[in-house]
């Protein structure tokens, strides 16, 4: 590892020092994910699962605790389309009570709290053994505690997280939100991530799905296009539950998307369709593990990556079965699209296998528009760069086109569609 | 003795009666016919014969030429001269047909202490059943069922029982999804086969097929036991009046 | 052709079953003393008469591997390997033969017993187009080589690397290292270091090699390591096929084998390496058994030139085992088809790398892995797609297969491309062998196991079609044997 970055690593080391005694919750988790962090620092690319992700941007970066910027976090909530549904502002990391709108008494079963008034940490064992969560679990002050009873049918939710960077003291924010659905209850969450400048996000996010449950998890990711976004989503899935995510990535310098899926309860469904658009000199990493620990769950993963001048896509994928796992349907699919000479993709799906009664399978595709489509296209009077449009739009289409939320679809759309805007293919 | 002599046969399956006491007795040389509604356990009658796991006797008998039938492994089935012509046949990848048939000819010859037939004399005989069924030599080449039509995979289960000569065919709805003509080869298949030395059970939900392979006897199936028997005029009164009238009467 | 009944015929007639190569031959054996150390190498290059350079090459490897640790990547355990408990010398003490009558009749009964005929009349006598030179490598030295004289007039040499180093220094000067460099990795720098014997291949500009060219490998001696290697060479337009077979004594100590394997193909050449790997697996409870750590790679330097690596590996306690493409000239092709069959405690992480150079490249990439008993499997690989590659293609089929519930099947893809015209396609599965299919089967009257092999078998079809015909028989009766005890 650079010395550079070693020290970006040792300035959070220290600044958990300084804060220990002021942070909340309970202290001890907190000190054995310092203490781990201490020894490992930020991962470098001779970690396996760091190999295609390097941190070295980050090198020689003083992050600052969050406090001194502009607050641009109102001329930033202007640009979502509106909406009628509660939402919970969060800017550099904390909760804005004047910005957000609590879900009225109506929403039965809905209930909204702080971490930063109800600190926990929850139940994710990766705070101890994976940067990013250690990370978050040494320095989180703020985040989400999202409740929905059981039985209950809360509608829909936008958490909305703001952040107003600053280009020579860049702050960094490590807010830790928490999701819990009860037996039988039922959520829309929709999250975006919005900002300017130059900043660090590292939100871990735990999800715990009880029996019957079922969360729609919608994402847009569209961080300035200078910061850092190194966040991990930690979702547990109860007997028959289900969790569908359908996820944009299109902001940010760096970004690291971690998802690990724990499938502990017999017949849970999982499912989760990521899109990355990136141009410039982006690198987005969306890494998964599912493990599939009960049996007769399903799993399905579809990935797809647009990728643009010197842009790099990653994906790692594991699905992980196992020995009392059966009758588990996992499936895996990333496809990559190179519009440029010097885009790239790295491409990992992983199947870790001890079950033997199991239907498993993955692909990947990489390879750039099909020149045949293209001329059909042209021939029939469409110009080139249109026709491209319209064939880039075709390939994220199914990512998009089946999400079954109005919404939240016109949300992720539009950001699909302002990003042609901007580049002239 | 009856070749195949089925008595009070009691079979579950994952927990679920469906048959609750069939009598039936096949003679040598004889055709029967087994009818009846969907779900009435011609199916699970058919895999019970043939000895699939899953599927629990509890009680009851099945005697083949004598033996105890229960008692064998699915392959020591096949050499006494058990056929199961399967109502869905099971794509087998990279396996050949031919390398298949004469694996599975040579396993069933040696167990019955016969010599085994060198490739050439398999191919022979194997290309001498394909024109009597009016089928492709292609066949022998392609992997077993993988990629075949419905059609085509149940004109190769005839052509495997062509070949092994059983001395009892256990038709499941092999008559399903065919159009006239495959139905027809079907039927040919099975009646130059027939003499003193072949018996067969044909399983079928409908007439048609029993306009071509005219059975010496027909037995309807119901709730898991045979509900009437009687000659070929039996299946065609069913298709009048269907099963609904006989059903009741064997509940009442 | 039918066999797969020939493989269930030849299956039913053992009677012994396990594993039949397991016997150790009687014979004087002359032994370096345990250990790595400079003295070693000098022991070695002594023995072998060799030039300064090539000492000196050795030492430059041994340095590096000195300063190098062993990989920890792999999906496999074992307990620390202790090199210095090693004999790296191992050879049959009579003086080496100068034509096949002098060689010690017990080496010639071994490898009859071994179902590989020495005696060229022995192989003549046998079907005209199917005659196979062979060059046998007992523990670390070369004991035969058959068929040198027809070869010679074609201009093809084939030989132990040993007496090439003699006989045309300039050649395996310029190309020995050239593919896997000294300090490749942990076990191709100690193979650099200690390798002992291996063949040497050169077929010379136009010449398609007039036979298939073999190479059998036994370890016999106790506590020793192999570490062959194998250099072979095809000039422009040429062409070869060569085999590969490997057995050792059952022994309930762990012995290491590391080889390196390089290949240079010019343009249009194509080299077609075939393997059946049958080290000892170990015993049922997982004692004993071979280490196989081999580096194997080819590089396609010229225009249109071609190389394919067929391996069925059924042996071995632990196989690390990655035999790769470097695609270099334009229009060049890899091929990359493997068998992998792990039962008992048997561990295999075993793949391909594919680096695309040049332009319209193209690999393809075949991979059936069986995993029975307690055993682990792991297919790992590698397509990297450089910047200059343009419309490069990779085809990538993986599939596992599992008997039973206490094994495993992992598989690890790394995708990479950099070139926007290229294409890759990767597809993997896993399943089991499906209750209806081995009732199908038995149904017909297979028995179980015979029913088992069958599909097995037709699961390795597409790799098994890529071996000459004398290998894919013998690998069909690998597979069986290997998988017995595995149903039931």
């Amino acid at each position: 590892m650079s010395a550079a970055l070693r020290q970006t690593g040792e300035n959070f080391s220290a600044r958990y020092q300084g804060l220990a005694p002021r942070l909340p919750g309970p202290p001890d988790l907190r000190r054995r994910a310092a203490a781990w962090f201490d020894r490992h620092g930020l991962p470098d690319t001779r970690d396996e699962s760091w190999r295609f992700t390097s941190l070295r941007p980050l090198a020689g970066i003083v992050f600052s605790r969050a406090e001194d910027q502009d607050d641009t976090a109102p001329s930033l909530l202007a640009r979502l389309p509106p909406t009628e549904a509660p939402l919970l502002v969060f800017a550099q990391g904390r909760m804005r009570a004047d910005l957000s709108r609590f879900p009225a008494g109506g929403q039965a079963g809905l209930s909204v709290a702080s971490f930063a008034n109800e600190p926990s940490f929850g139940n994710v064992p990766e705070s101890e053994t994976e940067p990013l969560s250690a990370l978050n679990t040494m320095l989180a002050e703020d985040g989400a505690r999202i409740a929905v009873a059981p039985s209950a049918d809360a509608g829909t939710l936008v958490l909305l997280h703001l952040a107003s960077g600053h280009a020579e003291h860049p702050p960094a924010f490590h807010p830790r939100h928490q999701i819990r659905l009860g037996a039988g209850a039922r959520l829309t969450l929709i999250e975006i991530a919005l900002g300017t400048s130059v900043y660090l996000h590292n939100p871990l996010t735990e999800v715990v799905l009880a029996e019957q449950a079922e969360l729609l998890h919608l994402r847009l990711q569209d961080e300035s296009a200078a910061a850092f976004h190194l966040a991990s989503l930690h979702v547990a899935l109860g007997p028959g539950s289900a969790y569908e995510s359908v996820a944009l990535v299109r902001g940010a310098r760096i970004a690291r998307s971690e998802l690990t899926a724990a499938i502990v309860g017999e017949g849970a469904r999982f499912a989760l369709h990521a899109a990355q658009i990136l141009g410039g000199e982006q690198l987005a990493d969306i890494t998964t593990v599912v493990r599939h620990l009960a049996p007769g769950a399903s799993s399905r993963q579809s990935i797809r990556n647009v990728l643009t001048e010197r842009a790099h896509g990653v994906f790692q994928g594991r699905i992980a079965v196992d020995r009392i796992a059966q009758k588990t349907d996992g499936y895996q699919m990333n496809k990559a699209l190179l519009l440029s000479e010097e885009a790239q993709i790295n491409s990992k799906p992983e199947l870790e296998i001890f079950a033997d009664d199991v239907k498993c399978s993955h692909g990947a595709t990489v390879g750039a528009l099909d020149p045949n489509q293209l001329f059909y296209l042209q021939s029939r009077g469409v110009p080139k760069a249109e026709a491209r449009a319209i064939l880039v739009a075709a390939f994220l289409g199914e990512t998009l086109e089946a999400i079954p939320h109005s919404w939240g679809r016109s949300v992720l759309e539009g950001a699909v569609q302002s990003w042609w805007k901007d580049r002239p293919l | 003795m009856a070749l195949l002599e089925i008595r009070g046969l009691a079979a579950e399956v994952e927990g679920k009666p469906i048959l609750r006491g069939v009598d039936l007795s096949l003679p040598e040389g004889e055709v029967h016919a087994i009818m009846g509604p969907n779900g009435s356990g011609k199916s699970t009658l058919a895999y019970v014969l043939a000895g699939r796991e899953g599927y629990s006797v509890n009680a009851g008998s099945v005697r083949f030429d004598g033996e105890d039938l229960l008692a064998m492994d699915p392959e020591a089935r096949a050499a006494v001269g058990l056929f199961l012509a399967f109502q869905y046949p099971v794509e087998l990848p990279g396996v050949g047909n031919a390398n298949f048939l004469r694996t599975a000819l040579n396993a069933v010859r040696r167990a019955r202490a016969e010599p085994e037939i060198d490739a050439m004399k398999f191919l022979k005989e194997a290309r001498a059943a394909l024109k009597r069924l009016s089928m492709s030599e292609e066949m022998l080449k392609r992997n077993v069922n993988v990629g075949f039509s419905g059609g085509e995979k149940k004109r190769n289960e005839i052509f495997q029982m062509a070949l092994l000569r059983p001395r009892l065919a256990i038709l499941d709805e092999t008559d399903s999804g065919l159009d006239i003509d495959a139905l027809k080869i079907v039927a040919n298949g099975v009646n130059a086969l027939r003499g003193e030395k072949f018996s067969a059970l044909v399983i079928t939900h409908y007439q048609r097929l029993l306009d071509h392979i005219v059975p010496d006897k027909v037995h309807v199936l119901s709730e898991g036991r045979i509900v009437r028997s009687g000659g070929p005029e039996l299946a065609l009164s069913l298709e009048e009046s269907g099963y609904a009238g006989l059903v009741a009467e064997a509940a009442a | 052709m039918s066999a797969v009944a020939e493989t269930i015929e030849t299956v039913s007639a053992v009677t012994e079953g396990g594993y039949k190569w397991g016997f150790e031959t009687e014979i004087e054996t002359e032994l370096a003393p345990k250990g790595l150390s400079e003295e070693t190498i000098r022991l070695i290059s002594a023995r072998k008469n060799e030039p300064e350079w090539l000492l000196a090459w050795r030492l430059k490897a041994f340095a590096a591997w000195q300063s190098m640790t062993e990989p920890g990547w792999a999906r496999v355990k074992h307990p620390t390997i202790d090199y210095q408990a090693i004999h790296y010398y191992a050879a049959p003490k009579k003086p080496a033969p100068r034509n096949l009558s002098e060689v010690d009749p017990e080496l010639l009964r071994t490898y009859e017993k071994l179902g590989i005929p020495l005696s060229e009349q022995a192989a003549l006598a046998g079907v005209e187009g199917s005659r196979v030179a062979v060059d046998a490598v007992f523990d670390s030295v070369s004991v035969a080589t058959t068929f040198r004289e027809t070869l010679a007039r074609a201009g093809v040499i084939f030989c132990p690397i040993s007496e090439a180093v003699r006989e045309h220094p300039e050649l395996v000067r310029r190309y020995l290292g050239s593919v896997v460099p000294t300090g490749d990795n942990f076990f191709a720098a100690l193979n650099s270091a200690v390798f002992t014997d291996g063949s040497f291949v050169f077929v010379p500009k136009g010449v398609r090699c007039p036979m298939e060219l073999s190479t059998y490998f036994r370890i016999n001696a106790r506590s020793t390591g192999q570490f062959e290697r194998t250099l072979i060479i095809a000039e422009d337009g040429a062409y070869v096929s060569y085999l590969e077979g490997c057995t050792a004594p059952m022994r309930d100590e762990n012995q290491l084998h590391a080889a390196v394997v390089e290949l240079v193909a010019l343009n249009e050449a194509e080299i077609k390496y075939s393997t059946v790997q049958n080290w000892y697996p170990g015993d049922a409870e997982g004692r004993g058994g071979i280490y196989n750590f081999v580096t194997k790679r080819g590089a396609c330097r010229g225009r249109k030139s071609k190389i394919s690596w067929t391996q069925v590996e059924t042996g071995s306690a632990i196989t690390w085992k990655y035999p790769s493409c470097i695609l270099q000239g334009a229009e060049s092709v890899g091929a990359f088809y493997s068998v992998a069959l792990t039962n008992n405690f048997q561990q295999a992480d075993t793949g391909t790398k594919m680096l695309h150079l040049g332009p319209d490249t193209k690999s393809t990439i075949v991979s059936k892995g069986i995993s029975a008993g307690h055993s682990n499997n792991t297919y790992r690989g590698l397509v990297r797609i450089m910047p200059r590659a343009a419309r490069a293609r990779n085809f990538t089929q993986c599939d596992s297969l599992l008997i039973g519930d206490r094994c495993g099947a992992h598989t690890v893809p790394y995708i990479e491309s950099r070139n926007p015209t290229a294409r890759l396609e990767h597809e993997a599965t896993t399943s089991k062998i499906a209750e209806d299919q081995l009732f199908y089967c038995r149904s017909r009257g297979l028995s179980e196991e015979d029913s088992v092999n069958l599909i097995v078998n037709g699961f390795c079809r597409e790799v098994l079609k890529e071996l000459p015909m004398e290998f894919a028989v013998e690998a069909q009766k690998l597979l069986a044997l290997s998988l017995e005890g595995s149903v039931g």
